[in-house]
């Protein structure tokens, strides 16, 4: 019950120091947006004939960009605290050593949970309508929260390797546009030259936005992407989990 | 109290802190090599020493934050390598940086230690305000904490280790670049716990830092104990004075040194117009004034003063203490 209540306020901690970082307040709250109306009505006409057409196909896509972009704070949280001391300070406190990181990752989930929302409330606003159902549409938010947790342990291992915060946020942000942009979250994957389609296909993010679209709209398919998308997830975690805490532990031990 | 009756005390309530055969490798250095150490519950200890003389590697073993490659250790009794979880029960630490939430408003940042260590949010939020109120933080408690003065920050900082009432304080160069004002702060602060009967440990590089706030003092260099004792113990083990004189001409400071050299048979150290030289016969100061005399030197200052930390440093390990130095 004391490690449970431990967790929660580390986990507090990292979303009340989103308050005084306006950058990353901006990163949950107007990039998202942003993203979703700069997509709908520049690209929307080119890909779908009228951004009418291209809500349905890019609001899933943006929640799982999103997605991403978010877990990079986790990164960049752990390695403000590694740098500034602050990590040190907790480990000398009476709390389980794994503490610091479930809180972070605890955090990671309730500022997932709320960018969603937004982009859901911002996409009806805009004029999408649900085909499917609530259920599938928890469904959607279950995996793509399923996969943030996953996706986190990359980021834990960015903030243990990287020297300082900023080149977090560098390394993030370069590794996930491509990701990101080179998968099938924006753009129908048949559109795009051959030899691109194959590592397209194979890309995670690309199962993942199938996955939520198929969530979300009535054609399409769901469940195959969503257990793929699934499987991937715990192969990123079964490998990135262990690493990074070796990595976290060797830092450690070295002074 | 008369020394038998401190020693009978000590008997009773034994050592807080109790370290033998220390010793941890980094890679293939050794960066800690053999350190005992023992502090009587209630002492202050002062471990001196140079940047890169193992100090902190210490101190980051006795809070469990390094396991030792070597040797063993008790903080408060647990032992720091099978009971770490007891020992970071009863510890505080200050590291070397203010390792406090710069986001976080100092308030914030000693309401989420209490909560750490198992308070209640009332009890939590109650004891943040007190300490804010005792280190002169109420007001600035509600801003956040990267918009702190360095002073500021180091009080934070200190108030954050002692949330939970600690036994045993680790300070880990707690004054390092502070000015000297907050410095005094800080040392009357250390001062204070001492008399309510905290143990503590604290690293410096500063000379006077040891001498102002340790009961006793352990000297560290290249991860070895090279010397221990009290302020006054090391500074008798140097022996003798120092003759110090100070020209009025500055472009006469080197003929002076001269002078110096031959009546006192030492070997000068020239800082300006400042000349120094250590002496074991207070006799020579007459002497000295009389020939710069007929040398037609005239001399602003002379005096006498029994060896400085910094003599001890000198004497010990051929460098010059980092009294001067700032990081």
């Amino acid at each position: 019950m004391n490690a449970i209540d431990q967790t929660l306020a580390l986990a507090w901690r990292s979303l009340v120091q989103v308050r005084r970082n306006p950058w990353e307040l901006g990163d949950y709250s107007i990039q998202p947006i942003l993203f979703l109306v700069l997509f709908l009505f520049v690209f929307g006409g080119a890909i779908a004939g009228s951004p009418e057409n291209y809500l349905a196909f890019v609001l899933p896509g943006v929640i799982v960009m999103n997605m991403l972009f978010v877990t990079v704070y986790v990164g960049h949280g752990l390695n403000t605290d590694l740098t500034r001391g602050v990590f040190d300070r907790f480990r000398a406190l009476p709390i389980p050593r794994w503490a610091p990181l479930a809180g972070r990752i605890l955090a990671d989930v309730v500022k997932q949970v709320l960018c969603i929302a937004l982009l859901l409330i911002v996409g009806f606003l805009l004029g999408f309508r649900l085909e499917t159902s609530w259920a599938h549409l928890l469904a959607m938010v279950a995996l793509v929260l399923s996969f943030a947790v996953a996706f986190s342990w990359v980021m834990v291992l960015v903030g243990v390797l990287a020297r300082d915060p900023e080149h977090v946020q560098l390394f993030g942000f370069t590794a996930l546009f491509p990701i990101t942009f080179v998968s099938s979250a924006f753009v129908p994957v048949d559109t795009m030259p051959g030899w691109l389609q194959g590592f397209v296909q194979a890309n995670p993010v690309s199962l993942l936005a199938d996955a939520a679209r198929g969530l979300m709209n009535a054609d399409g398919p769901a469940l195959e992407p969503a257990l793929w998308s699934l499987a991937w997830a715990l192969g990123i975690a079964l490998v990135f989990a262990p690493l990074s805490v070796y990595a976290l532990n060797r830092r450690l031990a070295r002074g | 109290m008369d020394p038998d009756a401190i020693a009978a005390q000590e008997e009773r309530l034994g050592n807080a802190i109790e370290v033998e055969g220390l010793v941890r490798d980094f890679g293939g250095t050794r960066a800690v090599d053999g350190v005992d150490l023992r502090v009587p519950t209630g002492r202050v200890l002062g471990l001196l020493g140079p940047n890169g003389a193992g100090k902190t590697t210490v101190v980051r073993m006795l809070a469990t934050l390094l396991t030792p490659t070597a040797g063993a250790a008790r903080v408060g009794g647990f032992d720091v390598a099978r009971e770490g979880a007891r020992v970071r029960e009863i510890i505080g630490l200050t590291g070397q940086y203010a390792s406090v939430d710069e986001k976080l408003t100092g308030r914030e940042n000693l309401i989420l230690i209490g909560r750490l260590l198992g308070l209640k949010r009332r009890d939590a939020r109650a004891r943040a305000d007190e300490l804010l109120a005792d280190f002169d933080l109420r007001e600035a408690g509600q801003r956040p904490a990267q918009t702190y003065s360095g002073g500021m920050r180091r009080r934070l900082d200190l108030a954050a280790s002692l949330v939970g009432h600690p036994r045993i304080l680790f300070l880990d160069e707690p004054s390092t670049g502070l000015d000297p004002r907050a410095r005094r702060d800080l040392w009357d602060r250390v001062r204070q716990l001492q008399t309510d009967g905290t143990t503590v440990l604290l690293t410096t590089q500063y000379l006077e830092e040891a001498d102002a706030l340790a009961d006793s003092i352990v000297v560290l260099d290249h991860g070895r104990v090279i010397a221990e004792g009290t302020a006054a113990e090391l500074k008798a083990r140097v022996g003798g004075r120092t003759l110090f004189l100070m020209v009025a001409q500055p472009e006469q400071a080197a003929m002076a040194a001269e002078r110096v050299a031959t009546v006192t048979g030492g070997m000068p150290v020239v800082e300006g117009e400042t000349i120094s030289v250590p002496v074991s016969d207070p006799g020579l100061l007459p002497a000295v004034l009389r020939d710069l005399d007929t040398q037609n030197i005239e001399v602003a200052e002379l005096g006498l003063r029994g060896a400085s930390l910094d003599d001890v440093f000198l004497s010990l390990t051929g460098r010059s203490g980092a009294s001067r130095e700032q990081p």
